[in-house]
């Protein structure tokens, strides 16, 4: 019997699969947002491992009947992926507890289980195929890629259509016509059934299946648990859901900074939430701007006191509140960049008769562009930079982006802004108060680098920092700040009750006279980070306050491991240590991924019958099989994600370079599989371009990018897609070469390679994270190097010295 | 006759049992609650909190002891409701660890005769608290169906001179104060103004900051003599960020 490998069917269930993992991450910001969330999905993507165990230990039964069980792993991964996610939202799991009462473990561990099972039936369908046809391995593979490559461009312009849920729908339906696909060639019938299933079967899914369960405690559900309040308008795209929300009988108000001084509060107000927190708010304005009187009285104020008429540029407009204050202060024209259009779009046409459509005043420009973007091909000068406070305080104080790349905050980022300033200009930034102090002695310590980056002497003479109770605000000046500058600020603070953490000629008695702290850590730090024993101070605060860059751009990190005891500690006494759970969530994700990782590996070695199949294939691979997938499936990812994160920086847009990036990589590596079938099975080339590559790439990249960041979109897409496509090409090759290695010597072995390789790909991925937060993503970049020297040595051939390399 | 008089005795007995029963689960309950106010004071000494610095003000301590945290909470959380933690109360709501509780109280610095103002009325734990102190509450809730929960509560309890609202709490409630003392357990992005309008020259007002189940630091807003404005923002444990010499 000459069958055919089920190409298009590998194809579009990976498609499927990959979609689906994307698509869970969109689903769980809105249904939970918290990092919990993110560890039931690292750990859901070990079934892909699982399923190598799963086939090397059934390999005789699930072969036998090989395109019955890829029918039914593939079907049932599309009943699995809409059932076990509408279980899983229903749990009573609530992240926010967990610090409190260990059960939540329990409903947590339970909603592993159940995101487990569709990546296993996916996996299982994937992996009998390339067991059943080893011969085709680079053409599966190829497939395989292609297909997730595809599988991620078309979720993304799902997501602009659907409703992330709805999107589930269409995940269901890919995962129904693999199954036909792969039914087709054996039975029309059957084929025809689940083709009509696939087509029609999702869509008449009953409401409740495809229904998102909010948490009760998210601002949406909060918000909407007042009488009489209702969604206004919606809008949906990759980046969010975003949603309007009025509350007559009980107005909402959002003025993060306000001095108690104030008089008077906001204005009405429409709630704007992202993904169900709290993004901002919709303030009422009819053109008249004695209503927004009480935007004079925030920190974010205070260099509206040092400027006359100034040209504004808001970085993160919104919903449009720092516009407004610009405009009230008498800006001469103000710039806002806004990087969701979905949200410009609401405030100028859903909610256009109560927002006054700000963005449409001839003093008004709106770009929809990502901050860093719009800064680096920016030729204009501004008097004021606003980078505006958009996370919502609620996020901010759990320490939810504490894992979260952010280029907004970089030494580099602060630099772009500062070069974007007219002589005099000002550059202020407004962050959430955590106490004990963490993100503003942070970005006080990055500013000192990016003044000290421009051959600022005394950066002191050139920074001001207030705090009021809740906010505080940082200004850069471009120069030095004069005598009437700071007696203004001075005057501005005593005003408002705000108290002063630096300024220059600030003495300790100025300092913690309104918002009174036991301790004035604000004051002491911004003093330190000034002095001679900046390291020093940094090195003995029990926070992460090193400046962040864009090798390292985790500006919310804040975890230090020296001071987990003492964290410990307290929560050991009955109290709630201030602790980020970021960074412990994904050293919790990154044990147990080994450890259900290393249990599954080992675990047809233990069991009699697939040891007697192992021991049938010679010794040298036995050896070489673990080591070489291992280091390809750690070393794939670990290029591939530092990458994807500096294109996006370069692209400056999440969606563009989510999309460009990552289909570029699957779709060239796909083509490097297809190509690798010609490949002798000694080639060792491929490993050594992939390390000459990479390292090229770690050493001119960066520069190169940042100073092409003012080219036109187009062109940058254009300079991505070149850049990616010849290492994406050869990082596609050696995993289709070693697998063809292994299935012509020791079939037995094809699955369990798969899996190793699918286990390594989810420990990379937390991995990667966790070095680039501690070494910079060039060091990741340059151990994946290492792993590939590893796998080039260790390639799985039959005689000892054939795989050396060269 | 015999029968009756049987079922009779049987019933008699039944009924004892399970009177017995209830006294018994009460004393166990009045047991844990008493362990937990000696971890309150315990914490509060351990970390320094309170107004005197030193612990939580022998008067707050004693009407924790008294107050019946379990019937505060949902059935279904019962046994744990003499644990020193935050719990939730339904519809997105939590009531306080009972330390946070006791320290805010303190911080509050009231006693019989004085007004206070709650906004976020919960459960109802907080306001019978002040209550217990001889306070005369007054507290809003803006989800309905918790404010009626907990206003049949109250008055079940023997709290009903807890004057209770449905509402806005952003506008306070003039026509109760002015208040010695206001408690803002409901988010918000800032001190709402007419909140300040209604607090007494020398009075206080807490608000908690945090998401849910994270109190990180409480915001105290004293009301000088004249009018003007004094906060501090102080955190519910002991964690000084820096340590050594300097």
């Amino acid at each position: 019997m000459n069958e055919r490998p089920p190409l298009a069917a590998v194809a579009v269930l990976s498609a499927a699969a990959l979609a689906y993992e994307l698509l869970l991450l969109r689903l769980f910001a809105i249904v939970q947002w918290h990092h919990f969330a993110y560890l039931a999905i690292s750990v859901a993507l070990l079934g892909i491992g699982a399923a190598g165990s799963l086939v090397t230990l059934a390999r005789r039964r699930l072969l036998a009947a090989w395109r019955r069980s890829f029918v039914l792993a593939a079907a049932g991964f599309a009943i699995a992926a809409v059932a076990c996610f509408a279980a899983a939202e229903r749990l009573p799991f609530n992240a926010l507890e967990i610090a409190w009462n260990p059960r939540q473990f329990v409903a947590l561990a339970a909603i592993y289980v159940l995101l487990f099972i569709p990546f296993l039936s996916a996996a299982t369908a994937l992996c009998i195929a390339y067991s059943r046809f080893g011969g085709a391995i680079p053409q599966l593979y190829g497939a395989d890629i292609f297909g997730a490559g595809l599988g991620s461009l078309g979720l993304l312009a799902a997501l602009f259509l659907l409703h992330p849920a709805e999107a589930l729908c269409l995940v269901c339906g890919l995962g129904l016509a693999a199954a036909a696909l792969a039914a087709w060639p054996a039975s029309r019938r059957l084929g025809s059934a689940l083709g009509l299933l696939a087509l029609a079967g999702p869509w008449l899914l009953p409401a409740a299946a495809i229904e998102l369960v909010s948490s009760d405690y998210k601002d949406l559900s909060q918000a909407l648990r007042v009488k009489e309040a209702r969604v206004l308008a919606q809008r949906v795209s990759p980046l969010g859901v975003v949603t309007a929300v009025a509350s007559p009988l009980v107005p909402l108000r959002h003025a993060p900074g306000l001095s108690l001084n104030a008089g008077d509060g906001p204005p009405a107000q429409l709630g704007l939430f992202v993904d169900g927190q709290t993004a901002g708010a919709v303030t009422h304005f009819d053109g008249s701007l004695a209503p927004l009187a009480y935007l004079a009285h925030t920190t974010a104020a205070l260099p509206y006191r040092l400027l006359q008429r100034p040209r504004v540029l808001v970085l993160g407009a919104g919903a449009g509140s720092d516009v407004l204050q610009a405009l009230a202060h008498g800006a001469r024209r103000v710039d806002a960049v806004e990087a969701d259009r979905q949200i410009s779009a609401l405030v100028q046409e859903e909610l256009a008769n109560f927002s006054g459509r700000p963005y449409s005043r001839p003093d008004v420009h709106l770009h929809v562009a990502e901050a860093r973007g719009f800064v680096a091909a920016s030729r204009d000068d501004f008097d004021l930079i606003q980078l505006a406070l958009l996370d919502s305080f609620g996020a901010s104080a759990a320490g939810l982006g504490s894992l979260n790349e952010n280029h907004l905050y970089t030494v580099e980022a602060l630099d772009a802004y500062l070069q974007r300033l007219a002589p005099g200009g000002l550059l202020a930034v407004t962050r959430w108060v955590s106490l004990p102090p963490r993100d503003s002695l942070r970005l006080f310590a990055t500013a000192i680098a990016a003044l000290e980056g421009r051959g600022v002497a005394a950066p002191g003479r050139s920074l001001v920092m207030i705090r009021g109770w809740n906010t505080a605000t940082l200004m850069l000046k471009n120069g030095v700040l004069e005598a009437a500058e700071i007696a203004a600020v001075r005057d501005f603070c005593r005003q408002h009750s705000f108290d002063i953490v630096h300024v220059h000629g600030i003495t300790a008695a100025e300092a913690n006279l309104h918002n009174i702290q036991q301790r004035d850590d604000f004051f002491d730090g911004s003093r330190a980070l000034l002095g001679p024993a900046r390291q020093e101070f940094i090195d003995r605060y029990k926070f992460e306050l090193t400046p962040a860059t864009d090798d390292r751009p985790y500006f919310f990190h804040f975890f230090k491991w020296r001071t987990l005891p003492e964290l410990l500690d307290l929560r050991s006494r009955g109290g709630l240590p201030p602790l980020d759970w970021g960074y412990p969530v994904l050293i919790m994700a990154l044990f147990q991924a080994v450890a259900v990782s290393l249990l599954l590996i080992l675990l047809p070695l233990a069991l009699a019958d697939t040891r007697l199949a192992f021991g049938a294939a010679p010794a040298i691979l036995r050896r070489r099989v673990p080591v070489y997938f291992l280091a390809l499936g750690l070393g794939f990812m670990a290029i591939e994600i530092p990458f994807l994160q500096r294109f996006s920086l370069f692209l400056s847009h999440p969606l563009y370079a989510a999309a460009v990036v990552l289909a570029s990589f699957l779709i060239f590596a796909g083509l490097g599989a297809r190509f690798a079938a010609r490949l002798q099975p000694a080639a060792r080339w491929p490993f050594a371009a992939i390390a000459g590559l990479a390292l090229l790439y770690v050493a001119v990249l960066p520069s190169v990018l940042a100073s092409l960041m003012g080219l036109a979109q187009g062109w940058k897409i254009l300079l991505t897609i070149l850049l990616v496509a010849p290492l994406a090409f050869c990082l596609g090759m050696p995993f289709p070469l070693g697998l063809a290695a292994v299935a012509g010597r020791a079939a037995a072995l094809v699955p369990w390679a798969w899996g190793i390789n699918g286990f390594a790909s989810v420990v990379a991925t937390l991995l990667a994270t966790l070095l680039a937060i501690h070494w910079g993503q060039s060091a990741v970049v340059v151990a994946a190097v290492l792993l590939y020297g590893i796998a080039a040595w260790q390639f799985p051939s039959q005689a000892p010295g054939d795989g050396e390399a060269p | 006759m015999k029968a009756g008089r049987n079922i009779c005795g049987w019933l008699l007995v039944a009924i004892a049992l399970v009177c017995d029963a209830c006294i018994a689960a009460d004393e166990a309950m009045a047991k844990e609650r008493q362990a937990m106010v000696a971890e309150v004071a315990a914490m509060a000494r351990d970390f320094h909190a309170g107004t005197a610095g030193g612990g939580i003000d022998a008067h707050v301590l004693a009407a924790l002891g008294r107050l019946p945290r379990h019937e505060f909470v949902p059935s279904t959380l019962r046994a744990s409701a003499y644990e020193n933690r935050p719990l939730p109360v339904g519809y997105g709501q939590t009531i306080s660890q009972p330390y946070i509780v006791a320290v805010m109280t303190d911080l509050l610095r009231v006693g019989a005769g004085d007004t206070a103002l709650e906004i976020g009325t919960g459960s109802g734990y907080q306001a019978a608290l002040l209550a217990e102190l001889g306070v005369k509450v007054s507290t809003i809730e803006i989800v309905e169906p918790l404010a009626r929960e907990a206003a049949e509560r109250l008055r079940r309890l023997g709290y009903g001179g807890i004057a209770t609202r449905i509402g806005d709490g952003y506008h306070g409630w003039p026509e109760q104060g002015p208040f010695d003392a206001i408690m803002v357990t409901a988010a918000a992005s800032h001190v709402p103004p007419p909140l300040l309008r209604q607090l007494k020259s020398g009075g206080r007002m807490v608000i908690p900051v945090g998401p849910p189940f994270q109190t990180q630091q409480l915001m105290l807003v004293e009301k000088r003599a004249d009018g003007t404005l004094l906060t501090r923002q102080l955190m519910p444990v002991i964690f000084v960020p820096l340590t050594g010499g300097h």
